[in-house]
């Protein structure tokens, strides 16, 4: 019993590690004032100047979702190729692969700037920004294919082209269905990694574009007024992107509950 | 509407037809793939070679090491960058391992899913506004900016990638093994140092790969948590040379070298820990 009691409160302190920065923004989100510490009163203030950043967010949200789905269509097709290839470039595509997981995102980064620098472009671009992401990301939808197709009956493939299918259309109702959940984790973790990217970001996007992760950076890092008056604006939108992702995770955690009860 | 881009991109799957080579032409699906991992990954390393070796002029020479080892600031913030990664590592994984044995053998299944989710929540916040919060925690309790900040800063935000590969080899482990041990009048320490730890080998590697090298690049948290004290670690001396802020000049040749460096002590790493082969269990891929 002493155990037991000792193990849950250990639990409990490390999730109040975790979480009281977090309710602590939460709760000064609605303060009037602009410091925490110090109550002025509840206000909606902060939140009525969340368009300030609107600009930052579509940023975030626009690149994060085009260079996710662009990392999961080359990564699948790619996870699919290089499980099924005997070949030597299979094993040079799988090695590939791995380089900008294992790879420290600064020289993924700047290995990427100093193509572009040889290649006679800007060193900051659209383009190197959306390229550098989907070099971030496609390793990790690659990671989350294999193991759905190491589970697939490779035979089910084979069966459906003697049966007349083109390998197009194999392709597209036999495997795709199959490995759909491993697409879909990759995709999130895609969007989850492009979100939380600051140092590619920061290397490769054009000056005068900023994400989530790039304009909070500025404004917290640098400590002249100019730069943290919107501090507390990050407060509320963080309270925000807290609330979404909770919600998120529950709806999906009720419909992936109710997909097994329905299968027992 | 996927399936529509995939015609458009792969028209020679429906061209090529035919019996025995089917397998081939699966395999050729991971072309594009290919091709693009060699223009901006393989390639671009092999630029960081030539470049590190080479000088402004473009001849060979090792003057960009000779001047980074000649400097002692640098030296410095190499050893101080491994010195506190290794920190960082090391509480993360004192503070995590417990945390994921606890969830692992918790009798209710659903109470266990639960806490994990919420151990996991918070890295679904932007890693930047994570660390906005915990400076503004610890300037709310006092904690000067400095080094200190900075490793607690560190460990808040790279704790959650330590539990989850902890977690899921601790889930997976064959609870028989700790039963037998017991049965055979090893005491609980006994069982947990010779069963259930070296079983858990793998995930505590890849936790310490998802931790130790990531930390050494992360200069986002050095940055916001240091203060004034000028506190830094390796990844901001290669951003440096190619951020290119206000009006700097980027210093290819020796970004080039800081990156070799880099990359050294990436693969000693790898090979220490064995780290390739776990790669699988990167960033909650497993879950």
């Amino acid at each position: 019993m002493m155990k037991k009691l000792l193990s849950i409160g250990y639990v409990i302190l490390v999730l109040a590690f975790i979480y009281i920065p977090i309710f602590l923004l939460i709760i000064y989100s609605f303060n009037e004032g602009k410091n925490i510490g110090v109550w002025e009163g509840f206000s909606f203030r902060w939140y009525e100047r969340l368009d300030t950043v609107k600009d930052v967010v579509v940023n975030t949200v626009l690149l994060a979702v085009i260079s996710a789905t662009i990392a999961t269509i080359l990564g699948t097709l790619g996870a699919i190729g290089m499980f099924y290839s005997k070949g030597k470039f299979g094993k040079y595509v799988n090695v590939g692969s791995q380089i900008p997981v294992v790879n420290s995102e600064v020289v993924t980064g700047c290995a990427l700037v100093m193509l572009l620098m040889l290649l006679g472009s800007s060193n900051r671009s659209i383009f190197g920004l959306y390229v550098g992401h989907i070099v971030l990301t496609a390793p990790f939808v690659v990671l989350s294919v294999i193991p759905k197709l190491k589970q697939m009956d490779s035979s089910l493939y084979e069966a459906a082209l003697d049966l007349g299918d083109t390998p197009f259309q194999a392709l597209w109702k036999v495997v795709i269905p199959q490995i759909l959940p491993g697409v879909f984790t990759g995709f999130m973790l895609a969007i989850t990694l492009s979100l939380d990217d600051y140092i590619i970001t920061a290397t490769l996007s054009p000056l005068g574009f900023d994400t989530i992760s790039t304009a909070v950076y500025k404004s917290i890092a640098l400590t002249t007024a100019q730069a943290s008056k919107n501090v507390p604006v990050y407060r509320a939108l963080t309270t925000i992107i807290f609330i979404i992702t909770v919600v998120i995770v529950i709806v999906m955690n009720l419909k992936s509950n109710k997909k097994e009860n329905s299968r027992k | 509407m996927k399936g529509a881009k995939i015609i458009k991109k792969e028209p020679f799957i429906t061209d090529n037809k035919g019996g025995g080579l089917l397998k081939f032409k699966r395999s050729q699906l991971c072309i594009p793939y290919g091709l693009f991992l060699s223009v901006f990954v393989i390639f671009p390393l092999l630029l960081i070679i030539y470049y590190a070796f080479t000088s402004k002029t473009g001849t060979f020479s090792l003057s960009n090491f000779t001047a980074f080892f000649t400097e002692p600031t640098n030296i410095s913030t190499l050893i101080i960058s491994i010195f506190v990664s290794f920190i960082v590592t090391v509480i993360c994984l004192l503070i995590s391992y417990p945390v994921a044995y606890i969830l692992s053998r918790l009798k209710n299944s659903n109470l266990a899913f639960v806490l994990l989710l919420l151990f996991i929540l918070p890295t679904w916040l932007n890693f930047v506004l994570r660390a906005m919060a915990m400076k503004e925690l610890l300037s709310f309790i006092g904690i000067p900016l400095g080094s200190t900040a900075s490793i607690i800063g560190l460990v808040y935000d790279f704790m959650p990638f330590m539990i989850m590969p902890l977690y899921s080899t601790l889930i997976k482990m064959d609870k028989s093994f700790e039963e037998a041990a017991s049965d055979l009048g090893a005491s609980k320490v006994k069982v947990f140092t010779s069963v259930t730890l070296p079983l858990s080998k793998p995930g505590i590697i890849s936790g310490v790969t998802m931790v130790f090298l990531p930390v050494m690049s992360c200069y986002v948290i050095t940055d916001t948590f240091s203060g004034s004290t000028g506190f830094s670690l390796i990844g901001k001396l290669i951003a440096k040379c190619f951020l290119g802020e206000n009006g700097a000049p980027i210093q290819i040749n020796e970004g080039a070298a800081i990156s070799l460096i880099m990359l050294v002590i990436m693969v000693v790493t790898m090979l220490l820990t064995g780290g390739f082969k776990n790669s699988e269990n990167a960033r909650g891929t497993n879950l």
